[in-house]
């Protein structure tokens, strides 16, 4: 890293450091310590992750010293039915829950930046962002009172898939509505009104020109929501009811117990998908911002 | 602005959202908060009325908030161990915050001042652990923290200590969890701030005399204090809650309230009381956010304005 730097001895020499070398290091480090500081940083952000990926593939079980390679854990992950069942719930409980938080939370942003009165406005926003703020114990908790409430009452819902995946939108909507909204703001409006002025009607307006134009942003509502769901533990541990696991509930139970590195394969296989997605997220947003930005000028040349 | 006319179904796109906040927002919370004043004594159903139906008058019992408080015979005053885990989780809140303040704020600002080329990248590299599990990254940890762990075989290695620490189930352990979750939440706001700032203020600041330490001190730090205040809120306040960290990371000295709430809620069953502690708790999150809201709110608005 610091081939650069001229230092006649190595680091480890037992010499002591004369009066010169240490305004050496203090030079060095005034010039370079915000790299340093970013390296430090980004090391201690990534040193889980690299951990779990590197012990994923160890021989044995233990996780303080590598022994071999082998791939007994991805082979002891995919024969362990309550993880791949786990997983399959909370691949379902994710998407759904990714996709009606993408759409309520559209709605919610909708009506925040376009709608400026309306009766109960300041409940209305105090509540769509409350959920960011409130302690998840507390959203599991008031949740599973309700729901209790209205099975004395109703005889449903069950505890369950159903109310695991109305838990996680509530969660889900509020963070998607953040992404949703902030994009809707920046947004021209002039171009609405050009349509309008073209003769289209208010729902080609919404979905010929407002949509296309916060999409981008839904999809990332979307990832948020689908990437809370599949993630969350604590209100799912309030909500699902008996025999119903899902992946991080699973996963919550092996960890409390001790070392399993099938987790750490788990992990390095998530670790690899979503650096897939977001990667490609990040691309394709490059690309579209670059390509309509291409169209705006070809479109100001002519 | 468009005419309310040409916005087809405006009752229906208002409605739609606002249905589904009163039916899992409001109505959740109206029923924790009604539960948290019933009867515990006699009854076990925690759905007994609170309102007396002959004579039709309210009966709030303050019973299950007057609980958490009461110190038994002899042990010192309001030390219950309600109280105590209520101490804790803000203790806990607090030096996460700032911890993650002395790490986050350096980072944010180098990256804020580094080539915008590279940027974008910098700041996907920050999202990126931060979008990978939660559960999974926190019991990452608690491999690398073990007495046995990689961390503690580094630090033998190279002469730091002669024996392992113990690390793991302890405050160490709970405060690297918590900052390392955390961070990312400090360090974006701070860049958005930071990003911002016109850096000529700082050349202005050397040009008059100021040695780069004063200048930050005196010129930066204040520049970004809402990225400060924003980011201290957004750690400080998941952290009173925190329920996975404790679970995973923590030991039986380091219960935070929201293990106590859920302790209360399934071990204990008692209702009313797991509900009383959750809407105190709900009371320690609501006033710092009051107060940042209050400051912020005015601080924004004459801006704004302009």
């Amino acid at each position: 890293m610091n081939s650069s730097v001229p230092s006649p001895a190595s680091a480890h020499a037992p010499v002591p450091p004369s009066p010169g070398r240490i305004r050496g290091i203090k030079v060095w480090l005034e010039r370079h310590f915000g790299k340093f500081w970013l390296a430090i940083v980004f090391a201690f952000l990534y040193l889980p992750l690299l951990f779990m990926i590197v012990f994923s593939f160890n021989s044995t079980r233990q996780d303080a010293r590598f022994t071999g390679f082998s791939l007994r854990w991805y082979e002891a992950l995919l024969r362990d039915n309550r993880i791949v069942d786990g997983f399959w719930l909370s691949l379902k409980v994710a998407t759904v829950t990714g996709l009606l938080s993408a759409v309520l939370a559209t709605f919610a942003a909708f009506v925040l930046v376009r709608y400026k009165r309306f009766l109960g406005r300041s409940v209305f926003s105090g509540m769509v962002s409350a959920p960011l703020v409130m302690p998840e114990v507390i959203i599991g908790l008031s949740l599973l009172l309700l729901f209790v409430g209205s099975q004395n009452f109703f005889g449903f819902p069950q505890r369950g898939m159903l109310t695991i995946i109305l838990g996680h939108t509530l969660l889900g909507t509020a963070y998607a509505m953040v992404v949703i909204q902030s994009r809707l703001m920046e947004m021209d409006r002039s171009i609405e009104e050009a349509a309008m002025d073209l003769g289209a009607k208010p729902s080609q307006v919404f979905f010929l020109v407002t949509l296309p134009n916060v999409f981008q942003a839904i999809v990332a509502g979307f990832l948020l929501a689908f990437t809370l769901s599949f993630d969350d533990v604590v209100i799912t541990e309030f909500l699902s009811g008996p025999g119903v696991n899902t992946l991080p509930q699973v996963i919550f139970g092996y960890a409390r117990r001790g070392i399993n590195p099938t987790i750490y394969a788990a992990a390095t296989i998530l670790i690899v998908t979503v650096t897939i997605v977001i990667v490609s997220y990040a691309v394709w947003v490059a690309r579209s911002t670059r390509r309509r930005e291409k169209e705006i000028m070809a479109a100001g040349r002519s | 602005m468009l005419p309310k006319s040409l916005i087809p179904g405006r009752r229906f796109v208002i409605g739609v959202p606002y249905t589904w906040l009163i039916l899992f927002f409001l109505l959740p919370f109206l029923i924790l908060l009604y539960i948290s004043f019933v009867d515990m004594r006699g009854s076990i159903n925690p759905f007994k009325p609170i309102w007396d139906v002959e004579t039709g008058t309210l009966i709030l019992r303050y019973e299950n908030y007057l609980s958490i408080f009461r110190t038994e015979e002899g042990a010192p005053l309001f030390r219950t161990i309600y109280v105590d885990a209520y101490l804790r989780s803000i203790w806990y809140a607090l030096a996460t915050a700032v911890l993650c303040l002395v790490i986050g704020y350096p980072f944010a600002y180098f990256i804020a001042r580094s080539p915008a080329s590279i940027r974008p990248a910098l700041l996907l590299m920050v999202m990126l652990p931060f979008w990978t599990s939660f559960l999974l990254r926190v019991y990452a940890w608690k491999g690398l923290l073990s007495d046995n762990g990689v961390i503690n075989r580094f630090m033998v290695f190279i002469g730091l200590t002669d024996a392992p620490i113990r690390m793991l189930y302890t405050d160490i352990s709970m405060l690297v969890g918590m900052t390392y979750v955390y961070l990312p939440f400090m360090i974006l706001p701070l860049y958005a701030n930071l990003v911002k700032m016109d850096f000529r203020l700082l050349e202005a600041a050397y040009d008059l005399g100021a040695t780069p330490l004063r200048a930050f001190w005196l010129v930066t730090v204040p520049l970004s204090k809402s990225g400060i205040i924003a980011g201290f809120m957004l750690v400080f306040i998941p952290c009173v809650g925190e329920f996975v960290i404790p679970s995973l990371l923590g030991g039986p000295g380091t219960t935070m309230i929201g293990r106590v709430v859920w302790d209360e809620m399934f071990t204990g069953n008692n209702w009313p009381r797991a509900t009383a502690l959750a809407v105190v708790m709900i009371g320690l999150i609501v006033v710092p956010l009051a107060l940042y809201y209050h400051y912020t709110g005015e601080r924004a608005e004459p801006k704004a304005r302009k």
